[in-house]
Parts: C-alpha cells; structure tokens; sequence
C-alpha cells in the first residue's frame, strides 16, 4: 500500500517543490525511486528495443568441447527470448567468466586439489543488445571433466538497467540460493561418481594383482610385460590414492559447512558419522565410502565394479554430462522450481518490486498490529529475518561502489592476493569502454574478476561485482535483524521455523537455509580463494557498525529507520513523559524523529550481539519472495473487485463494513450459494484478523449456526433453506439478533446497528472513481493501517489504561474516551479501534502460543435498525 | 430445542403486549458484554458449584464433573468416576495442617458417593451399593468449623454440617456417616417419597421436607455415638414442598408446589409467616389463559427460594416473588418474569436480583420504588391480594392485613442473557469475575463485563511488556 504502483507512476519532481515538505509524507528512503522523467519521455520505452519481450533467467554452460553455450532458460517458451540471440549471449557472458578456478596439481601439491569456490556475481550491461543482466558464475565438479570442473553461468537477463543494479542484492541471494542448491546436489553426485571410480579401480587393482601373480608364477622372472603391470598397478595405485583423497574432500566439504552454520540438520547422524570421518586426517575411504552410502540412493551399493583400463584419473569422455546428470535430478529439479520463482518474483516494473519490497520490509516492523489487515503476518513471523535484510538494504552496486576501496580491502583480506588483484590494467581498461555515469564509477570498483575479458568486446560492461565479505551491507542487516530476531543464535529455533517443508531426509530445500560465509580456512584448500560457513565474532561486528557510525555519512536508512520505530519511540518517552503531547496524532510525525533518535538506534544495535551471527557474506540465503501466501494476497485484491462492487450495489456497505470492523459478527443470508459466497469474498477484505487461512470466515454454512461460533468467526454466509432445518437458522438467527448483524442477499436489507461516522464513508464511497479491484484494496488497505495506527496508540499508551488507584475504573473508563476522542474518532470509530485494540491486547498476551484458544467474543448492547435498498 | 424455540417467539407475541418486560436491544445497565463459551459436557449440566475465589466445578447427566478456572474458562481437571448422571454437588471446606481444603462431594444415579480432591482430581472417598441415589445437594455452614457432619439423605437431598464428626444417610430414610464415609447411624423408614429438601436448624436439628410434610430430626451426638431421631412433623402444607431454605438465624421458609410460602421459627418450629401466592388471572390475556388453566399447577409451583436474610425471593412457576420476611410484607412481584418457569434465582446487594429460566435465558433486575404510591397500575396487586381472603384451604392464621401499597416496589427488568438454547439450570456469580451459567444445551457460559476485561488485559498486556523490556 505504501507506494502503489497507481501512485507511483505519475509522480512527478515538481509536484514535490523544496518550498513545501509535507511533515507527514513518507522519508524519501522508504518512497519509490522517481522516475526521471526528461521530455515527458514514456517511462517505458527504454524497454522497446531489446529484443526480449520480458525478462527471463539464462542457464550457459562454458563447455570444453563446443565453448559457451546457452542451456536453458527460464521460462522457457521460446517467445520470451524473442529474437534474442542467445548464443552471443552466452558467449558473453561466459567469457566475463571470474577467476578460472584452479583445479589440478597446485605448486608444491602432489595430488589434485578440490576448490569450493565462492560464486562470483556480476553485473553486465550489453548496450547493442538492449540488455542487463545479473550474471552468477558457478562451478560444479565432474569427474571427467577437464580439471574435474564444469564452469556454468546462471544470468538474470532484464532490459531494465536500474532493475539490475537496484535488486542486485536480491538477485544475488535468490541466486546463491539456486546456486548452492546445484552445488550441494552437485556434491553429492561427484562423491557418487568417485565412489564409483573407486570400485572400479579397486577391482581393477585386484585384477592386476591377479595378473601380475600369474605371470610371476608362470614366468619367474620380470619381463617387460610385467614391468608393464607394474607400473599399470602402481598408476592405478596413484589413483586410488588420489580419488580417496578427492572423496574425503567432497565429504568433508557438507560437515564442515554444516557444522559452521546453523543449518538445517535433517540428516544428524549422518553428518556427526562425516564429521568423525573429516576429523581423522589418514581418510579411511571405507568410511567415507560407507558415508556416502548412506547418504546416497540403494542403486550405488548393489553396483558391480568394472574394470578399467587404468588411466589418469583426469581423463574424460567425450560425451559430457548434462546439468541434470551433474547434480542429482531432485536437487536439478528443485533449482529450477527455485530460479522459477525467481523470475516470477522479479517480474514486472522496477517501482513495483521495489515498493513491494519497501513495503514488506516496513511490515516487518509492525509485528505487533500487522496480524490485523495484513495477509503475510504469519509468513513474517517466519522468515522475516531473512526477508528484511534484503529488501531493506540499499541497492548495493552503487553504494558499494561509492565506498568501494574499502570493501575491496575487507575483501581481499582474507583472500589470496596474487590470484585475485588486479595488476592495475583493469583500472584504466574500463573507463574506456564505459558509456555510462554509473559505469565509470563502478568500473573502478571492478575487480580483476572481469577484467579478462574486457579487452575482447568493448561492447560488454562489467558494471562491478559484488565481494561476498561486503561489510557495508553487513551493517545493514545487522540493524534491521536486530528487531526483528534475537534468538537467531538458537539453532533448534531455527528448525522449528524452517522445518516444514524440510522434513524429508537430503531434501534440496536444505541448502535454502541461511548460512554465514567466510575465508575457509586453507586446510582444504590451500591457496584458495574458497569460503566456509562461518560465524564472524561478535566484536568485529560491532566494531564495523561502530565505524560505520563515526565515519560514514549516514546513510538513507539511517534517517529511515528511526521512522519505523517512531512507535515505540514515541511510546516510550513522549507519551509517558507528557501526556498531553502523545494525545496528539496530528504530531506523530517525522518532525519528532531527530538524529539523536536515530543514534540511539544504531546504538542499540551495536550493543545487541544476539544477533552477530549476520553474515559477512552477500551470499546469504534468504527465503524466497513468494510463498503460500501470495495467494492470499491475490485473492484479498480479487476480493477488492467483489468489494468494490458491493459498496456500488449496496447502499448500506458503510454499515456493513462497520459491522465487520467493529467486531459483529455479519450473517450473510441467502439462498443461492453463489451470491452469499461472492459477497463473503466481497466483505473479506473489512475483517480484522483475518487469519493466514481466512479462519474467522465460514463463506458458507448450511446448518443452523451456533453460539460457539460465534466466537470463531466473524463473517458467515448462511444458507438460506425452506426445510425444518431452514426453519430453525431463522430461529437461531432470532434468538441471537443482539450479537450479529444480518445481511439479506434474497431481499437486499442488512438489520444492524447505525453508523453516522466519515470514516467508512472515504473507505466504501459508491461514487468513488477507483476502477480496478487491486487499486481499490490498497485504498481499503490505508485506511485500514491509519486505523491500525490509532489502534496501537490506543493499546500502548499507559496512562489512559493504569488506573490512578484501586477504585479508580471509571476515571479510566472517561480517559480512553478522551483519548479516542482527541484522536479524531468519532462514537462509532471509537468502537472499531477499542475492537482492534483488544485484539492487539490479545494477540500480544497470548503470544503465539496457538494451544489454547481462550476464545470469547464481545458485544455491545445496542439497537438495530433495518436498513433497505 | 426447537420446543423452547417455539415457546420463546409465543411468548414474545405476549411481550409485546406488556412492554415493560421487553427490554429489547439497548441495556445501559447490563454489563455483561464479553461471553465465553465453555464445552466439555456431553449432556445437561445441572450443577454448579464454586470451589473458590478462582474455580468452580459443574456436573451434570453425563456424569462427568469438570473443573474450571473462571477467569480464563480453561478446563482444569476432568473428574470421572460416575457412571450415571450426577445427582448432587456440593463443595465443603477443612482444614487439614493449618491449609483450609475444599473437597467435593458427588452423589450419582449409579448409587455411589464420592469425595474428590479437586487440586489433585483424586477420587479421595468412594461409597458404593447405596439403596437408592442423592437428588438434591445442599451445603450449610454451621459455627464450630473444627470438625464436620455430613448428612445425607439419599433420593432427595444432601447436606453438610460442618460441626460434628458424623454424617447420614438412608434409602428413603436418612443416615448419618462420619466424614470417613463411614455409617454411624440411621432413621427407620419413613414414606415413598423421602426427602426433597433438607436444612440445618439451630442445636443440632435439622428439617427435612418430605412431600407435604417438613419432618424435625434430631441428632444425638454423646461420644462417638450418633443417634437420630424425629421430633416433630409439621403438616402445614397442602401439596408437596418444592424448596426449604434458612432465611437468618431465627427462621426458615418453605414454598410448596401450589404457591403455598410459609416462615417458621427456627427454634419452636412455628409459623412465622404465610402467604399463599395466586397468581391472578387477568381477563384480556386469552391466550395465556388457556395455557394457564392446563397448567395451573405449574405456575404456581415454588421451584427456588433465596434469601439474604431480610429479603426472600421465591421463583413462582415463571413469575418472582419478593417478599420482606421482618415485615412479612410482599415487597415486588412480577407474575410473568420470564416466558418459563425460573429454575434459579439470587439476590444481589442493592435490590438487584437475577434469575434464569427453561426458557433460556438469564435476567437481571432492579428493586425500584413506584413512581407513585397510588398508581393505578397496581390494580394487579390488589387483585392478587384478595385472592388470600378467598382461599378456602387457608391453614396459616390470617395474619395478613390489607396490603400497605406505599411500601411496594416495582421489580425492572434491566438487563437479559441470551446465549443458552436451552433451559438454564443454574448460575454462580463470581462477582467482578463473572457469571457462569449452566444449561442444558451442554454448554456453560461465563459471561464477564467487557469493560473491567479490556482494564484488566491492558493491565496484563502492559506486565508483560515490562517483563520483555519492550515489545
């Protein structure tokens, strides 16, 4: 609601003079970015002359046989890439391919070494092309592949530039998340396929050795053929030793990371059986070999070993694997579910993500009243932390590109500094081939990862990249974490929330879970620029939000933030302090909120440690945007429609929708099952506490309804019948007309108490000129968080509410009337907002604790009328 | 369910004609505006009984007895044991190492009597093969509260006296049993239809009403030895006693199935006061008439008596009754106070009163003075007076003299509770904790004042804030 798309769109600079600053206007951080309009230029023709209709995700894979080329994409009708050629795409994306990881016999290293490097993300712009794109570079492990590894790209491909830099950090992590989900079934396969190897060497070995007793008996002297043998078995001995030695990598890779981070433990014995494994130093590969087993599919232990013709364990096939074959098809197929929401959550206009995003990371901030109106509370609970930080954070490129040699440092620190530092070429190679503002700023910011392939195309720009241990967005998680959870520290926390749909032992999901990246140590992988899951101490942390402090310019949360917490702010001192200030509304604004406010935030939040275990990583895994109730969202705007057109048809909607505010229960009474369950749908969007499933409506209910349900629902459509059983609803309606409000669909009339406020009338204006259902929600849904908002104040502020002595109920009883007068509210909004505040009362006592359901419901004894079309 | 439905839309066409009854939507004065439905029965929940300040324990025909905390309607313990339904209830209170206890005692159809521990819901004592079952449960409160006699008088009654360390029993005679459950000694047989009623009188007497007859016993305590005995019956009553109470120290009353109230003294066991309530029948009400002639009886039936000493409320058929017991003058009375007869009724301080009925539904009213002395809106009552005169089967001595109309009051309804779809049984009054009432429908219902809630939860709300430091 904050920053409708509706909005948005025709805003225009000028409208907002410097002469005039509305004081209760939202802070320039949490508004839509303005659309820089010059020549009244079409806001949307920059998309018109990339040759994609839409964006969409592109798989490449940089194969050794054929090059660069592309593999899939996503969606993958083939009209959204459009004439788009994809294979110059991926030709250039992949030869902006990051560090070439090493793999192989490093310097000084008799055996071949394993990398788990880091993704590298980049952003690239291709202005011939029309087309942006966010490029996620991954390698996965194969056996035969050339230096055992595949190099694969993932790329976000938009027509929209800003969409890119803005969402980069999004991207990144929604990407990480597909990424380490590839890799982790990646993993698993690669220690399959070693394993397998294993065998076969193993029976290969004990063959020769068969061989070489033979000729030995037979000959009793060393030919050359046995010479031959030999040698044969000593390779083949080589390679055992060498693959064992992978196999205790790729197994030690999950326990270590598992061990570091809290992750999801579905697999706890296993991992602890890994862990024991890694720790001894002579792998055994039976044990390792058994590990896997367990881990892995019934098929591999009822496999017969083949004899090989020993070779270097580097040699290949020609017939390369696919994707799909690479990773296990599970964790393949989980990838693509994942990079499918992906694209849906990141389709469509800039200003709409971002204002969506804006706008559920300010939700996130009202835990305490958003369970009210808001669809996602429940989801918020959930993953809120994980969603905050990335919707929150400014976008990154440009911020961290403004501050970049610092990151740089804090980058390279823990990095090898040889393999990874520009030699000074990149610095001037870019500026060159840059043609835009932001590409000159950013291209100093680029690290050597893109600079082999800047000299091959100057139409490509590599617009920066992204170092993982990027301390200045840290901070920012860390600020906004900081409310929200405390208890991220908790592990078995951390299961509970996550687990549902985890439950199933090796899911893919698992690697969704978030983790903390940092330099592994280089035990594994020495020399190597690979990261581990790691908890960064706490004092760094602090430290770096000290710093942040001190020398940096605040920043646009900075002032934003202090904004959200106006509430409490305003909660814990205005209002105790003086009361008469707090009665105010008009006065809850921005203007109360200083820098000092601000401070003391950050301060706050540098003094909480319980949340450090942020990472130092932009890889961080966070949920996903969507999730199940997206849908609800979607239906709350359909209903919209459906309301939008009762508040036309009807005219008593203002009474109706008072019933649904104040707490009356609305019986919908009707005969056609249809009708009752549209204008239930229609009036869905006016129930407080909706619940995440819709529990406290009943759309339909043929049976005589009770007292008890009363208590659960607070909408009910009701069956309107001529049998005996017809009969007794009435009576039952009868019997209980004080407690509910009764709307006839088959007669059009609604019995129920009278509303003489404004406050509906600017909520269900049958005149109004909104058209569309979507738009008309989120005018509902303002209003509706304007009365949240007197809704909270009213709960929080003590002093209406403590009594002055024992006997003092009634002067409190006088004080909340005042209180709610001087809040604008007239008789009858008085009503609806103590209604929310009980509700809020209630939610806060109860907690969610969803045991016992202490359930009652409340009722005013007042008259009410029969109101007619 | 569908019958008192039925019953209840009748008898609002008759609401309508008398308007004061109707009291409609807007009820300034009814605070009650928060309910909490409690379910856990699975059949008619006839008792209720407060254990204290916090709980209260129902019971009913599906013999089940639970356990509840008032103030957040959790169900607390689930007391099984009886097989039949509950027949009586009561609570009683000991000491046991200097902590004051209460226990309850059941009594079933399925002729066994328990005492349960309700901290612990123990089957603390269990007594089998009774010769019949308990009905009724009463409790009175005696001086001595060291040690304690239980009477109980099985098919009707059942009654507590704290003092002694006996208590009794009986088919249809009455026993005495210790508070060990065990039996210290019997009356002979007495008639087919045993007692209904039972109430604890001065000096270790107790009156029993048996049909029409309120029998004296007397208990011999020299020892351990308990000896019961009858002293006296009194056969002023023409039909069959429906309610006994104790009204103060010095009287109790006694209302009959035909509308028959008497006030005896306590210690000489003579009638203090009598009135005979007839209702009078008005010309112009045909409807109820017809009803009224086929139910006579009914309607004049004292179902509940309650006193606070000074002032006596008796349910008549579906009519109140106030009567003043020092100036044995009726003080209000409303024939039709609900469209049923009342089953309950309690009188509260400041004249307030309530009263629940068959019809469903509890009321709440006010002792208010008639606007003027000598209105002629109280024709009724000199209607009803006359009838006293007229009654041939007088046996109370004509006390009664013409009736003093300036000290008469109207009995207003100021408030109703609509939640039960049956018949309510009974209610408990917590004060400003609420009222529970039982119905049955098999539900209970607590029913709180809204306004005293939402102080008391910005109250808890604002404690547990400050134990988060914040929200």
């Amino acid at each position: 609601m904050i920053g409708s798309p509706d909005v948005v769109a025709f805003t225009k600079e000028d409208d907002f003079g410097e002469s005039f600053s509305d004081p209760l206007s939202l802070p320039e951080e949490f508004s839509v970015p303005l659309f820089n309009h010059a020549a009244n230029a079409n806001p949307w023709t920059k998309t018109s002359y990339a040759k994609f209709s839409k964006d969409f995700i592109l798989i490449s894979e940089f194969s050794e046989q054929v090059g660069p080329q592309p593999l899939l994409t996503i969606p993958s009708d083939p009209k959204v890439c459009g004439t788009f050629d994809l294979n110059y795409f991926s030709l250039r994306i992949m030869s902006v391919d990051y560090q070439a990881s090493f793999v192989g016999h490093p310097p000084g290293s008799n055996y071949p070494k394993l990398n788990f490097v880091e993704d590298s993300k980049v952003v690239l712009g291709d202005s011939k092309e029309g087309a942006f794109a966010y490029v996620h570079h991954l390698t996965l492990y194969d056996l035969e592949a050339r230096g055992f590894v595949r190099p694969f790209c993932m790329a976000y491909i938009s027509a929209d530039e800003r969409k890119i830099m803005q969402q980069f950090q999004e991207l990144s992590s929604q990407f990480s998340k597909a990424s380490e989900c590839l890799k982790t079934g990646n993993r698993k396969a690669f220690a399959n396929e070693l394993e397998k190897k294993l065998k076969d060497l193993e029976y290969t070995r004990s063959v020769l050795h068969k061989e070489a007793d033979l000729q030995k008996t037979n000959s009793g002297c060393y030919s050359t053929q046995a010479i031959e043998k030999a040698n044969e078995l000593a390779n083949v001995e080589k390679s055992i030793y060498e693959h064992k030695d992978l196999l205790r990598q790729i197994t030690s890779y999950p326990s270590r990371k598992r061990k570091d981070m809290d992750f999801v433990q579905c697999e706890t014995e296993k991992a602890t059986e890994i862990i024991a494994v890694d720790d001894t130093l002579t792998c055994n590969s039976d044990n390792a070999v058994k590990s896997v087993e367990t881990e892995s599919d019934s098929r591999k232990s009822t496999y017969t070993p083949q004899f090989i013709k020993a070779k270097s364990a580097k040699c290949f096939d020609k017939r390369l694997k696919t994707l799909e074959e690479l990773c296990e098809t599970n964790f393949f197929h989980q990838t693509l579910e994942q990079l499918n929401l992906v694209e849906k959550s990141f389709r469509g206009d800039l200003c709409f993500i971002y204002s969506s995003q804006i706008n559920r990371a300010l939700l996130t901030k009202q835990r305490v009243t958003s369970f009210l109106f808001e669809a996602e509370a429940d989801w918020i609970d959930e993953t809120a932390k994980h969603f905050k930080v990335s919707s929150n954070t400014p976008p990154i490129p440009i911020l961290n590109l403004s501050a970049a040699p610092m990151n740089l440092e804090s980058y390279t620190m823990s990095v090898d500094i040889d393999r990874i530092k520009p030699s000074g070429e990149s610095i001037e190679m870019p500026a060159e081939s840059s043609t835009s503002d932001i590409t000159q700023e950013t291209s100093e910011a680029a690290d050597t990862e893109t600079k082999g392939s800047f000299s091959s195309d100057k139409s490509i720009e590599a617009f920066g990249s992204v170092s993982p241990s990027n301390l200045h967005s840290n901070y920012f998680e860390g600020l906004e974490r900081s409310k929200v959870s405390t208890t991220s520290s908790s592990e078995d926390q951390k299961v509970g929330k996550m687990s549902p749909q985890r439950t199933s032992e090796g899911s893919p999901a698992e690697v969704f879970g978030n983790g903390h990246l940092v330099p592994m140590d280089s035990a594994c992988c020495i020399g190597q620029d690979g990261f581990i899951y790691e908890e960064p101490t706490p004092e760094i942390a602090q430290e770096c939000c000290g710093d942040m402090v001190v020398n940096q310019e605040p920043l646009s949360l900075l002032h934003g933030d202090p904004v959200l917490q106006m509430d409490y702010i305003l909660e814990d001192s205005t209002l105790l302090g003086s009361p008469n200030k707090g009665l105010m509304f008009s006065e809850l604004n921005t203007s109360v909120l200083s820098e000092e406010a601000a401070r003391i935030n950050i301060e706050d939040v540098s003094d909480s440690t319980s949340y450090m275990s942020t990472s130092t990583s932009s890889d961080r895994a966070a949920s996903p945007f969507t999730y199940g109730t997206v849908l609800t969202l979607r239906q709350k705007k359909k209903a919209g429609h459906n309301a939008l057109r009762f508040i036309r048809q009807y005219p008593f909607a203002h009474q109706a929708i008072f019933c649904l505010l104040s707490g009356r229960t609305l019986v919908i009474l009707g005969s056609d099952e249809g009708t009752v369950r549209k204008l239930a749908n229609a009036l869905l969007i006016f129930v407080p506490n909706l619940g995440k499933y819709g529990e406290t409506v009943q759309p339909w209910l043929s049976t005589p309804f009770q007292l008890t349900d009363l208590q659960r629902w607070k909408l009910i459509g009701l069956q309107r019948a001529v049998s005996p059983a017809g009969s007794s609803i009435l009576h039952s309606l009868n019997r209980y007309s004080r407690y509910i409000s009764i709307l006839d669909c088959d007669n059009k009339t609604l019995r129920c108490p009278p509303y003489k406020g404004t406050l509906i009338n600017q909520m269900a204006d049958h005149r109004t000129q909104i058209k569309r259902g979507s738009t008309y929600f989120l005018h509902v849904q303002s209003l509706l968080t304007q009365l949240t908002a007197k809704a909270f104040l009213y709960t929080f502020c003590h002093h209406i509410h403590l009594p002055m002595d024992m006997n003092d109920q009634g002067s409190v009883t006088s004080r909340r009337t005042n209180f709610l007068l001087q809040l604008g509210c007239t008789v009858e909004e008085s009503k609806i907002v103590q209604y929310l505040s009980e509700l809020i009362k209630k939610h806060c006592i109860q907690g969610h604790s969803k045991g016992v359901n202490q359930s009652f419901f409340s009722f005013d004894y007042t008259t009410s009328y029969l109101y007619k079309i | 369910m569908l019958r008192w439905i039925l019953g209840a839309r009748e008898a609002q066409g008759t609401v309508e004609k008398s308007a004061a009854l109707f009291i409609g939507e807007e009820q300034p004065k009814n605070c009650f505006t928060e309910m909490q439905v409690l379910k856990g029965h699975f059949d008619i929940v006839r008792f209720l009984v407060q254990i204290d300040d916090l709980r209260f324990a129902s019971a009913g025909d599906d013999g089940l007895v639970l356990i509840w905390n008032v103030e957040t309607g959790e169900l607390l313990l689930d007391l099984r044991g009886h097989t039949q339904q509950i027949t009586a209830m009561t609570s009683y209170a000991y000491v046991r190492g200097g902590n004051t206890h209460t226990a309850l005692i059941t009594a079933s159809s399925d002729r066994t009597l328990s005492l349960w521990d309700p901290d612990t819901g123990h089957r603390v004592q269990n007594v089998y093969d009774l010769q019949s079952s308990v009905k009724v449960c009463v409790r009175v409160f005696s001086s001595c509260v060291c040690t304690c006699l239980l009477i109980v008088c099985f098919l009707q009654c059942l009654l507590v006296l704290d003092r002694l360390d006996v208590w009794v029993s009986g088919g249809n005679e009455l026993c005495v049993w210790n508070k060990d459950f065990e039996l210290q000694c019997k009356t002979v047989h007495h008639s087919d239809t045993g007692i209904s009623a039972m109430v604890e009188l001065p000096k270790n007497f107790i009156a029993a009403a048996m049909d029409r007859e309120i029998v004296i016993f007397k208990l011999n305590v020299s020892g351990s030895d308990v000896a019961v005995m009858a002293m006296r019956h009194l056969t002023d009553h023409q039909d069959t006693i429906r309610s006994l109470i104790n009204v103060n120290d010095g009287l109790f009353a006694s209302g009959s199935h035909i509308g028959e109230l008497i006030l005896w003294d306590s210690l000489h066991w003579t009638i203090h006061a009598c009135e005979h309530i007839l209702w009078e029948e008005s010309a112009g009400e045909g409807q109820s008439e017809v009803r009224l002639t086929n139910q006579k009886q009914i309607e004049r039936s004292i179902q509940h008596m309650s006193s606070d000493g000074e002032l006596l409320v008796a349910a008549v058929g579906s009519g109140l009754y106030v009567y003043n017991v020092a100036l044995k003058s009726v003080v209000a009375y409303r024939r039709i106070a609900h469209d049923s007869s009342v089953l309950h009724t309690m009188l509260q301080e400041d004249g307030h009163m309530m009263s629940c009925s068959a019809d469903g539904s509890v009321r709440m009213w006010e002792l208010q003075d008639l606007p003027l002395p000598a209105e002629p809106a109280s024709s009724g009552l000199f209607g009803m007076f006359g009838t006293f005169g007229r009654s041939s089967k007088q046996v109370c001595p004509p006390t009664k003299k013409l009736p003093e109309v300036s000290g008469l009051r109207s009995l207003e309804l100021t408030g109703d509770l609509i939640g039960h779809s049956g018949a309510v049984q009974m209610f408990v009054s917590f004060k400003e904790k609420g009222l529970v009432t039982c119905s049955t429908d098999h539900l209970l219902i607590v029913w709180r004042d809204g306004e005293l809630q939402s102080q008391l939860r910005s109250l808890a709300l604002f404690h547990k804030l400050e134990q988060n430091q914040g929200l």
